[in-house]
């Protein structure tokens, strides 16, 4: 392992051959896309930047308190599916997303929608840390001010030590709140950006990549902290290491020119994938 | 014919060329070394002879030659009707009082004698008396040694630029007027000393009394009403531009207008403001309030440009980070980018704040160059700003008024130096790793 | 295999493993062939040829081991990847396990030399030791072609074997019965016998892993063993409450 990040053994960029990959593709996603009770919903979701299509025809469950990860060779579109959930890609002003999204029900996309409440529902993490230039503490309590979660400071105090302490920063910063949230090595600032998205308790957090530009040891901690995690939180993770979405996830999700192929449970998947495309991807083969 | 090879050349091939290579490149690189530290040494040279000519000219203006004299404050004179009133003062003969003083200090004798002695003091001297007595009402009546400016002319002659040599017909001081002055700097009466005119003095025909206090109002006053205006305004439109407009070819116009106006020629502003503020709307002329207005015009595209620089630069992570904890698009650009921005921004406006400090051409254009003697006290009141008033009193003959220009200089570029400097301080307070 | 992997290096160290437990296979068919040959033809020197050539089979058999658990460590295969390394450790174990027995087929030969000769059933012996010769021929090709359809057939001729040891069985006791100078050699070749029927069993489990490498699952039938002298008592054909030469 090279030192500093994790390195796949046998992933290289697979070259994507779009004219043989597009016939292979099925034509209905494989597995099983619905779950009983979903937090989320999406049926026929289908993504255009301009006049070019980076998500087609997709639809899927996500359950309440399960981790589905999203896996997929690069420009598949799972990170751009993971932003529709939380209308991350309304600030890219070519996109256009169309289908049906809900959140317990009701549609994300919806004209009188505010995205702001959505956001604090579906929390975001992201690829490479990003807290923001303030304190450890303002990191924290920016959520819950901004959006009146807290009846007084004290409380403000509660709801920020109990996001830390659910993101397994709390034994580490609790005695230098005032310090710099970026002063924070990398896994720990990560755990600050997860204790930021709790802070505005939501129900479904989104992971676009969460530990890719982390050491071994840092990745380990946050997907132990995933697992405590999921029994509260529905966790969407998009992981370009297989191996993560093994470890973590139990369902899984592969994604392939835009198209979702195959769903299942994670376990099932690896070890007897059932289209020929999803086991080209997970073995590490020309498609 | 060497036979050239194709493609990558093997490791041992390649060491020895890099290394044959090695010697024209240290020395194109030396050469170049070699142009950059004479450019160095040639404009550290000029660096230091325009500094040393600045200051060995205008040093010497901040001084002036005073001369001290025992003075019957006499109280009939100066204040005929007693009661202290500016009225009375005026009215009552603070002249004759400092005449007589003098005559006393000369043994001046006889009407040609005591003109002569009369042309040694400046003109300013019993303004000067008649303040003094006002302030302090208790010198009535009192004999004090007071310190008063002597005239330009005499000012001149003992820095050596008027010279003793030079026959009386064509010179501007008499030769009782020499012996006069011999007289009184035997008797250790003349003194050199800072000059407090130059600093508190405000715009007059005569040298010894001219002082930049009414510009550096004036300059403040402008300055500060450029920055009320251009600041917030600059800053919004950067927002609005950066953050906020749509990408579409109304806001592609805007920017490329807002870049040409930067290119604009300062002096047109000043055209603009005087046809319009001036001409259209009727406002008085060489007042700070439109002086102001038209260096924020100016300013203005500098400030847009480089804060839209400074939002740019906030990278856009921190933007998702905030949009993704449920931020609105206000919340994120107030919250988290303009705080990121803000060192740039400031510096912008800084450094458009010192261009402005400097500018004289567009207030030339509206009038900034009256002569006026009063300090202004509010924007509305006419004045004028340092560059102008160096720029006027470069043109006037007197020899005094040569250093006072190096002096007035000297007070500019102190000023800009501290703008600056605050710039300095003021990024380095407020830069954020992020 | 129309689809290699994209690092070289992970598909030669399959490929390699591969070809390892081809020629294991290809060395416990030699060693079947030699022990059935030798017992029949009673030649001392192949059942000696034999017994010494199971060594290189050991060392196989470990190598085949270790390279497959380098390639799961360093590796992280997945799907066929991992069932291929998972199944092929399995393989060289029953492989091994195969080999042993035809090895003690050859060391019982020695010791058969020596005694007398008993009629018919070493024709029965070299045909039972053929079928299964053929079974693991086509187990292993199976597992290399991944086919399904071979493997399940394969293991359905095990029965077939069962019933020539069924049939052997009475045989020697027959035999013991009859002459009791026989025991010593029929015991012998009661055990040969059992050798080469475990030998079927164990081509069978082959069989069973070829499934579970080509689909993914196990395979759901019972295999139908056919061997019943471990459960039927009447085998012998006498009453077992009557005395022994009561008859």
């Amino acid at each position: 392992m090279e030192d500093g990040k994790m390195v796949e053994p046998q992933k290289v960029d697979a070259p994507v051959r779009p004219d043989i990959d597009l016939a292979k593709l099925p034509n209905a996603t494989i597995g099983d896309i619905y779950v009983e009770n979903p937090r989320m919903t999406a049926r026929q979701v289908r993504v255009n930047y301009g006049d070019k299509t980076a998500i087609e025809d997709v639809s899927l469950d996500i359950g309440g308190s399960e981790v589905i990860s999203f896996i997929g060779p690069s420009g598949c579109g799972k990170s751009t599916f993971l932003r529709c959930l939380n209308r991350m890609n309304d600030t890219i002003k070519t996109c256009k997303v169309s289908g049906d999204i809900r959140l317990n029900g009701g549609d994300i996309y919806a004209p009188d929608v505010d995205v702001v409440p959505l956001r604090a529902r579906v929390g975001m993490v992201f690829q490479k840390p990003n807290p923001f230039p303030k304190s450890i503490f303002d990191n924290v309590a920016y959520g819950p001010k901004i959006h009146g979660l807290a009846d007084n400071t004290g409380h403000l105090k509660q709801i920020v030590q109990e996001a830390l302490e659910r993101a397994g920063l709390w034994s580490e910063v609790h005695n230098r709140l005032d310090d710099p949230g970026t002063g924070l090595s990398g896994g720990q600032q990560q755990r600050l950006c997860i204790a930021r998205a709790i802070a505005v308790s939501p129900e479904i957090i989104l992971m676009d990549e969460p530990c890719s530009a982390l050491d071994p040891i840092a990745t380990a901690r946050i997907e132990q902290l995933i697992h405590e995690l999921s029994s509260e939180y529905s966790i969407v993770i998009v992981t370009h290491s297989l191996q993560q979405a093994a470890r973590v996830s139990k369902r899984t999700a592969y994604f392939h020119l835009g198209r979702l192929v195959e769903v299942g449970l994670t376990d099932k998947l690896f070890m007897k994938p059932q289209h020929e495309m999803t086991n080209n991807y997970i073995t590490g083969r020309f498609g | 014919m060497i036979d050239t090879p194709k493609g990558l050349v093997s490791p041992t091939t390649a060491t020895e060329r890099v290394a044959a290579s090695m010697a024209k490149r240290k020395k194109s690189e030396r050469n170049f070394q070699l142009l950059g530290r004479s450019a160095i040494a040639v404009a550290l040279t000029f660096l230091v002879v325009l500094f040393f000519s600045i200051f060995s000219k205008g040093l010497p203006g901040f001084f002036q030659y005073y001369v001290e004299i025992e003075v019957e404050i006499d109280r009939e004179k100066l204040d005929p009707t007693g009661d202290l009133s500016l009225q009375s003062l005026y009215d009552g003969d603070a002249r004759g009082v400092i005449r007589s003083a003098l005559y006393a200090a000369v043994d001046a004798e006889g009407r040609k004698n005591k003109r002569a002695a009369g042309k040694l003091i400046s003109a300013g001297a019993e303004q000067r008396l008649r303040e003094l007595v006002y302030d302090d009402p208790s010198l009535m009546d009192t004999t004090q040694t007071l310190r008063f400016a002597l005239d330009d002319d005499v000012d001149s002659f003992l820095r050596g630029f008027i010279k003793r040599e030079t026959p009386e017909k064509d010179r501007r001081i008499s030769d009782k007027m020499v012996e006069y002055i011999d007289r009184l700097q035997s008797d250790g009466k003349i003194v050199y000393a800072f000059s407090d005119y130059l600093i508190f003095g405000s715009a007059s025909r005569n040298p010894e009394m001219a002082g930049i206090y009414g510009a550096f109002i004036g300059s403040i006053l402008t300055l500060s009403v450029c920055l009320v205006l251009a600041f917030p305004i600059g800053v919004a439109t950067a927002i609005y531009l950066e953050e906020i407009a749509p990408k579409n070819r109304i806001t592609e116009i805007i920017e490329i207008n807002i870049n040409n106006l930067a290119a604009v020629p300062s002096v047109v502003f000043g055209i603009l403001g005087l046809a319009v503020f001036i001409g259209i709307f009727g406002m008085p002329r060489s007042i700070p309030l439109i002086g102001g207005v038209v260096l924020a015009l100016m300013t203005l595209p500098t400030i847009i440009i480089s804060s839209r620089a400074a939002i740019r630069a906030v990278p856009p992570s921190v933007r998702e980070a905030a949009l993704g904890v449920g931020a609105s698009q206000v919340q994120t650009i107030f919250h988290h980018v303009i705080p990121l921005a803000m060192p740039g921004m400031l510096t912008g406006t800084i450094i458009g704040m010192a261009q402005a400090l400097g500018e004289t051409a567009p207030l030339l254009m509206i009038g900034m160059v009256a002569f006026i003697v009063d300090v202004p006290g509010g924007v509305t009141d006419p004045g004028t700003v340092l560059p102008v008033q160096i720029f006027m009193w470069a043109d006037f003959a007197e020899r005094m008024f040569v250093q006072k220009t190096s002096a007035a200089i000297i007070v500019l570029l102190a000023f800009l130096i501290t703008m600056n400097a605050a710039a300095i301080i003021v990024r380095k307070k407020l830069e954020r790793r992020w | 295999m129309s689809d290699l992997h994209i690092v070289s290096q992970f598909q030669r160290e399959l490929d390699a493993i591969k070809a390892k437990i081809i020629k294991m296979g290809g060395l416990v068919e030699a060693s079947i062939v030699g022990a059935s040959a030798s017992l029949y033809n009673r030649d001392a020197e192949l059942a000696e040829q034999v017994r010494a050539a199971d060594a290189a089979i050991d060392v196989l058999e470990q190598q085949i081991n270790d390279e497959a658990a380098r390639v799961i460590a360093l590796r992280s295969p997945n799907a066929e990847d991992l069932r291929l390394l998972l199944t092929v450790i399995k393989v060289s174990g029953n492989l091994e396990r195969i080999a042993d027995y035809s090895k003690n087929i050859a060391k019982r030969t020695r010791v058969l030399l020596e005694l007398r000769s008993i009629e018919g059933s070493p024709a029965a012996l070299r045909r039972m030791a053929r079928e299964v010769e053929l079974m693991l021929g086509d187990a292993l090709n199976a597992y290399v072609q991944q086919d399904q359809a071979l493997a399940l057939a394969v293991i359905e001729r095990d029965e077939a074997v069962d019933q020539i040891y069924n049939t052997l069985f009475r045989e020697f006791l027959t035999f013991m019965m009859e002459d009791p100078r026989n025991i010593t050699a029929c015991m012998h070749l009661h055990f040969i016998a059992k050798n080469i029927e475990r030998m079927g069993d164990h081509v069978t489990s082959i069989a069973e892993q070829v499934v579970f490498y080509a689909s993914g699952e196990k395979p759901t039938d019972e295999r139908t063993k056919a061997d019943i002298t471990s459960s039927d008592a009447t085998l012998s054909g006498m009453n077992p409450t009557r005395s022994i030469g009561a008859e």
